[in-house]
């Protein structure tokens, strides 16, 4: 099952690559992965998605606080919490296909961000189910390349999941 | 005062403690050596070779409980250091390793004798650093040994650029406040509770005492739970010397080369208490098939090693010592069982398995036995030594005729199984213990690993001793070919080169040999008498195996024993 663990990280170079040790060493996968400064800026978020069974899971978690430089682990997927994530496509449709792009972008709360004579740059921010749809009804259309930043996620306060 | 990164480094060692350092120069870490030139305070042991150092060092650690200090330079130095640190991490001895590096400028340039130590040593290692400040420094070095010696403990590894240690800053003493590093003593007593509950209503307990009792100093807190609850105790490799050996309720070792009756007790017991052991595929064998019918406890300082490899019922976070000290006041103070009673049936039973298959061997007189050997060390020594050991059959050997009444007494490569361990570590301890017995039951594989060590021996005046079981083969790997490639030796048969006696007295060290059962006793006796290192080249049966033995992947109670002697021989001629 896919989870998607959040951490506080101390914000020091060599961070990033004792987490990602910990994955590689022991053959687990990354999907995604984002990071950025907390209100503190010697601490660092970093937002993770893996998946595994339940012991799985339970090892990285375990490891994951093991780690000296994390100070705090949570995995969301126990919580009630919102998750984000934001795409850049890039689209080049023909002639004909151009209002569609645009109405699409519409539908989807995006934004044209850059256009060029044969392309727009579409940002569009959901939830992974929004940004799958919108690259699936893009794709017959024409996309050149699209670039995903990874999913962030955080707890809803004062709700506790049923 | 403005001090010298060096001399920062030298006054926070001194502050923590540290009298050795083992080690060995180079270029880039020469502002530190110079300051130990004439230092009064640190002595430092000038091994061979890096890794010499590193084993050393982690002798030193296992027989004291006091972290080991390496000292190495840049580029292979640090490389050398590798094997050393993965040991110690895989065993949880407390090393801290300092390396030179290039200056902060031309890190990352591939300068001479670069090499990203940090990078490589991250996953064998508790935590490490790369000083960039000379401000930093007498933090990270309080920090590495903290991180080193608390928690389950391991090796820390702290990179030094050589402006750092060139350039200069005010001394300072900060205390340690690592947000992120708050490690779990004790256990939580509702969990204890749940533990002394099941300890009571179980008929058939077993405990497996692992390396964790060692490191927490727990041994006598082990021995009063199981004389008060009359549980039979089995200890690991790395628990060794945890619960005395000779004890009436000891099972010796349990797993792939543990006794009988150990690994039957396990199988058939209704609840196992696991304490400080992390349930190592050499201990449980077929994980699906191990301890069918038992509940199980498990008291760990780290939380990943709980439920990693085995299902728990009882989980317990905490330091060994303190959740034994609070369990024990509860089944001594809330239960009212008969345990003598209780356990009469079960002691028995585990006496009849104990009958069935000792852990003997055929003894000859014809041709050495490394059995025979080993047991002659213990009777000469009355196991009053320190034995450290290389990896492989002589390992095996010594862990199970060796009875370890003491902790800190058992030096051995464990987890990562490092050929070449032995010899550096009984240096290591020898210097900490100069007026004890340091052993060190090596093969003649695993010896010429690390045999330039000898001169360390030599020149340090260090009187250890070598037991080298000269079976001239690989004998482990040897035995696995036997039994599992149809007696194909490929690349396991070693000659009957080097001539270790010559060889010691090359080193000035000095060599003796028994080639006869009859010697072996005299050779002992005359190398525990002389004051010198002494080398004992025992030239044992080739073809002795490493009995019981559970194939790799089979569960604990499919054993294999020793065949009857005269089919031995007859397949001894036909391979020959």
């Amino acid at each position: 099952m896919r989870h998607t663990i959040s951490l506080l990280v101390e914000n020091k170079f060599g961070v990033l690559s004792r987490i990602a040790g910990l994955f590689s060493g022991r053959g687990y996968n990354i999907e995604s992965l984002s990071v950025g400064e907390t209100i503190d800026p010697q601490i660092s978020t970093m937002t993770i998605v893996t998946s595994g069974d339940d012991q799985i899971i339970e090892q990285i978690t375990k490891q994951l606080n093991k780690l000296i430089d994390v100070i705090k682990v949570v995995d969301m997927t126990e919580l009630d919490h919102v998750e984000r994530e934001m795409v850049l496509i890039k689209v080049a449709p023909r002639q004909e296909d151009k209002a569609e792009v645009l109405r699409l972008t519409e539908i989807f709360r995006g934004r044209v961000v850059d256009s060029s004579k044969t392309t727009y740059t579409i940002e569009i921010t959901g939830d992974e189910k929004k940004i799958e749809a919108i690259i699936e009804l893009l794709k017959p259309i024409g996309i050149k390349e699209f670039v995903r930043t990874g999913k962030i996620a955080i707890a809803r306060e004062g709700v506790k999941k049923s | 005062m403005k001090m010298t990164g060096a001399e920062i480094l030298v006054e926070t060692l001194k502050r923590e403690g540290v009298k050795h350092i083992f080690g060995y120069p180079g270029g880039v870490i020469l502002n530190i050596f110079d300051l130990l030139y004439d230092d009064k305070d640190i002595q430092l042991i000038l091994t061979r070779h890096e890794q010499g150092a590193v084993h050393a060092a982690d002798g030193y650690a296992r027989s004291t409980g006091k972290p080991g200090v390496v000292l190495v330079t840049s580029g292979p130095g640090a490389t050398n250091t590798i094997t050393g640190i993965a040991t110690a991490s895989m065993d949880s001895i407390p090393l801290v390793v300092f390396s030179g590096q290039v200056p902060t400028m031309l890190i990352g340039n591939d300068a001479f004798q670069e090499a990203d130590i940090v990078g490589i040593s991250r996953p064998c290692t508790k935590y490490n650093y790369l000083a960039k400040d000379v401000r930093d420094l007498s933090r990270i070095i309080r920090e590495a040994f903290h991180i080193a010696t608390t928690g389950r403990p391991g090796p820390v590894l702290i990179d030094l650029p050589k402006d750092v240690t060139a350039s200069k800053a005010d001394f300072t003493w900060p205390e340690v406040k690592i947000r992120s590093y708050n490690p779990t003593y004790e256990g939580n007593r509702w969990m204890i509770q749940q533990a002394a509950n099941l300890i009571a209503k179980s008929k058939r307990a077993v405990i497996i005492a692992g390396g964790g009792v060692i490191i927490s100093g727990a041994h006598k807190e082990l021995k009063e739970l199981a004389e008060v609850t009359n549980i039979p105790v089995t200890m690991t490799l790395m628990g060794l010397g945890g619960f005395p050996g000779t004890h009436p309720l000891s099972l010796g070792m349990p797993g792939m080369h543990g006794t009988y009756y150990a690994n039957k007790s396990i199988q058939e017991s209704d609840l196992l208490i696991a304490i400080g052991m992390r349930f190592d595929d050499r201990v449980t064998g077929k994980i699906d098939a191990f301890a069918p019918h038992a509940k199980i406890i498990h008291i760990d300082i780290d939380p990943t090693s709980i439920r990693k490899n085995v299902r728990v019922d009882i989980p317990i976070v905490g330091d060994v010592k303190r959740v034994l000290t609070v369990l024990n006041k509860m089944l001594r103070e809330d239960m009212k069982e008969q345990w003598d009673e209780v356990r009469k049936a079960w002691l028995r039973q585990i006496d009849l398995w104990r009958q069935e298959r000792p852990m003997t061997y055929t003894y000859s007189d014809d041709v050495i036995k490394p059995q025979f050997v080993v047991e002659k060390i213990f009777e000469l020594t009355k196991g009053d030594a320190i034995i450290s050991t290389e990896v492989g059959q002589n390992q095996m050997w010594a862990a199970q005729f060796f009875k370890f009444d003491r902790p800190r007494m058992w030096l051995t490569s464990g987890g990562l199984g490092t050929m070449g361990y032995g010899f550096p570590a009984a240096i290591g301890a020898q210097i900490a213990h100069p007026n004890k017995l340091v052993i060190d039951i090596a093969g003649d594989g695993s010896i010429q690993m690390n045999i330039q060590e000898l001169a360390t021996a030599v020149i340090n005046k260090l009187p250890v001793k070598v037991a080298i079981l000269n079976n001239r083969y690989l004998g482990m790997v040897r035995q696995w070919q036997e039994l599992f490639f149809a007696g194909r030796y490929s690349h396991t048969h070693l000659e009957v080169v080097p001539d270790f006696v010559k060889l010691a007295e090359a080193y000035g060290a000095v060599g003796l040999r028994a080639t006869k059962p009859s010697e072996v006793e005299s050779v002992l006796k005359e190398a525990f008498k002389i004051k010198k290192t002494v080398f004992m080249d025992f030239v044992v049966h080739w073809k002795e195996k490493v009995f019981p033995m559970v194939p790799a992947g089979a569960p604990i109670d499919h054993m294999l024993f020793e065949e009857k002697p005269e089919k031995e021989e007859k397949k001894l001629k036909a391979v020959k």
